[in-house]
């Protein structure tokens, strides 16, 4: 039986992170047809059958809607496992799917060992391998772990979907983009990001002139910036910018996944906390374990000299 | 206005996490714990709008299900301007899965009449991303996830909601619903000391959980383990002094 993956789109544009979900069915070799509301034409670059909806008539996501959908697909063809991915999409609709169908539901999934499949828990420092126990199955993959590169030229048969829905109680206004970016920080070829580690806003300037020195950009992780001590144009992340210096300094910054998804790809990390095993050594050239703010004092001083 | 903010105590996660016998969970008893972060913009949303309307018109309820270390957390929510509590009593809280959690929730509040429900996004410790929508498929009612801004006006709610990127959509819906709040939705205030000490007074309804719990787990966590170390960190320690001169050397080197 093939796993049924549900794609995303989103104003009448494919999710390129979508084909990670190919990249899941590939590496455990499990035969797959996809499923989303987009249109024709922007479709996915895969082979196999594609069922979509078109997003002219049933609109921007709408979980009322969607959910609709897709429990009648699942219904028609007796899929067992329902695969999205862990985003905003995913996480909002996985579990009202998992309700209608009965299904057990793991979300955040980064690796099947045997019956079991892995995700982290406690922010990265533990894997839960947990076993669904019905007979139906439904998942959210962690973006990134499962990368697939699409063959550009590969097509596939597409299924137009239609299906009579409710009218869904939620009501959508409109998008709002991304507040303006003040900077760039794309373009740094060195980042001092500041995390909640630094404890209080005065540490902040410490580390905004160690960054001066060193010719970088000043980054942050999100509770700095949800906080107001820095722009949101400052804030590294899954919300945030996505960067990849020649060096990242991350100060007081655990290495939460939705951190790592806007830095990992830094040439070289040097992480600066006081807990040797926060997550961020996962992916840290160098952990310094001590207190952010000495490190930094001490450094600017020095490179000062 | 009747209003439920459903909350979880959870770990710190700068702990060392030492696994307890059956390895399916860690060992509590060396572990501090604290409300988790995304319910505490739940109860903050939920002050916030009884100050707006009109403190006499609104009623608003925390429940929190776990041992009995989880009063903490309901008490820390009075003093923040909660006006009740509902304390589930659960030792096993832990192995219970996210759909059982909702169901038990459902069970006990479902002829209160809630007009508005909020949970957590996510919790800290599991980052399951599930209790909350559960919670209202079995209540029928409109779910909304991911909120940071949060709007009421005459029966009618207008949210954004955040999506990938900082880009954010903006809904609309009908009462009742359930919210499930993102970080960043408010700046959650600090319990002052007369309130504290009027916490005192208000009350907390204690249930234990078998009065509630109808089902058995969709999903088990069969054991927990570090996750194998990829990691090329080299660790510098020692005192900063001597840390920082081979620090200068390295960046010097990448730069
Ligand atoms: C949908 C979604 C999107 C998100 N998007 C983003 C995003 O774009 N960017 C982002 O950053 N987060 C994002 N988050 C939040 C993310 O999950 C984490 O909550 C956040 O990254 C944690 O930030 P932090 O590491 O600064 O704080 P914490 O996780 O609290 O870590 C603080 C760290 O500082 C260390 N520390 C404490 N004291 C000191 C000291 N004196 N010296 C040195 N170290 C010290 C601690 O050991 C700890 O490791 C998102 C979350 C969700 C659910
Ligand atoms: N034991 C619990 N008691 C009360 N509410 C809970 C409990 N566990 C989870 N929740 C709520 O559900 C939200 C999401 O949790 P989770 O699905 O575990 O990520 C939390 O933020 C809480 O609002």
């Amino acid at each position: 039986m093939s796993v049924l993956l549900i794609g995303e789109y989103r104003e009448n544009k494919f999710f390129e992170s979508a084909y990670d979900l190919v990249g899941y069915a590939k590496k455990y070799n499990k035969t797959f047809e996809m499923f989303a509301v987009g249109n024709k034409g922007e479709t996915p670059n895969i082979k196999e059958k594609l069922y979509l909806a078109d997003s002219n008539k049933y609109n921007e996501y709408n979980p009322v809607v969607h959910k609709e959908l897709i429990t009648a697909l699942v219904n028609k063809n007796n899929y067992n496992e329902i695969v999205f991915l862990h985003s905003s999409y995913g996480w909002d609709l996985a579990p009202r799917l998992a309700y209608d169908i009965g299904a057990s539901l793991i979300t955040g999934v980064i690796d099947i060992a045997g019956e079991e499949f892995i995700k982290p828990v406690m922010n990265g420092k533990l894997n839960a391998h947990i076993k669904p126990d019905k007979e139906k199955l439904v998942l959210t993959i962690q973006s990134g772990t499962f990368s697939y590169e699409p063959d550009r030229k590969e097509t596939g048969e597409i299924v137009d979907y239609d299906l009579a829905v409710t009218k869904s109680p939620i009501e959508f206004i409109s998008y709002e983009e991304a507040a303006t970016l003040g900077v760039d920080l794309s373009k740094a070829d060195i980042i001092v990001s500041v995390g909640r580690g630094i404890g209080k806003k005065e540490n902040i300037k410490n580390a905004e002139e160690l960054a001066k020195y060193l010719k970088g950009e000043l980054g942050a992780s999100r509770p700095i910036v949800d906080a107001g001590w820095l722009d949101y144009s400052r804030q590294v992340g899954l919300t945030g910018q996505t960067v990849s210096p020649k060096l990242y300094i991350a100060c007081g910054i655990s290495g939460s996944i939705q951190h790592l998804a806007g830095m990992k790809k830094s040439n070289y990390i040097i992480a600066i906390n006081t807990d040797k095993d926060a997550p961020i050594a996962e992916i840290a050239d160098i952990l310094v374990v001590a207190d952010a703010n000495e490190v930094i004092k001490e450094l600017t001083k020095l490179i000062n000299q | 206005m009747k209003i439920l903010v459903s909350i979880k105590q959870v770990p710190d996660l700068e702990s060392r996490f030492k696994l307890n016998e059956k390895g399916n969970w860690v060992v509590e008893s060396d572990l501090a714990f604290r409300l988790n972060e995304y319910d505490e913009y739940a109860i903050e949303e939920a002050v916030r709008l009884k100050e707006k309307i009109g403190t006499d018109d609104v009623d608003i309820t925390v429940l929190s299900i776990g041992p009995e270390r989880v009063k903490e957390v309901i008490k820390k929510a009075l003093a923040m301007g909660i006006d009740r509590g509902i304390y589930i009593k659960d030792n096993e809280a832990f192995s219970k899965d996210p759909f059982r959690i909702a169901t038990i929730i459902h069970e006990c509040v479902k002829d209160h009449g809630y007009d508005i429900i909020f949970t957590g996004m996510q919790s800290n410790d599991r980052s399951s991303c599930q209790v909350g929508v559960f919670l209202g498929e079995l209540l029928g009612i409109s779910t909304i996830t991911t909120i940071i801004g949060f709007e009421y006006n005459n029966n009618v709610v207008t949210v954004k909601r955040e999506l990938e990127g900082g880009k954010k959509m903006v809904l609309k819906c009908r009462l009742p619903l359930l919210l499930t709040c993102q970080l960043g939705l408010n700046t959650p205030r600090y319990p002052t000391l007369p309130n504290i000490m009027k916490a005192k007074k208000k009350e907390i309804k204690e249930y234990d959980v078998n009065d509630f719990d109808k089902i058995t787990n969709n999903i088990t966590i069969t054991k927990l383990n570090y996750p194998e170390k990829k990691s090329k960190a080299e660790f510098l320690e020692g005192s900063v002094s001597d840390i920082a001169p081979k620090l200068v050397k390295i960046i010097k080197s990448k730069i």
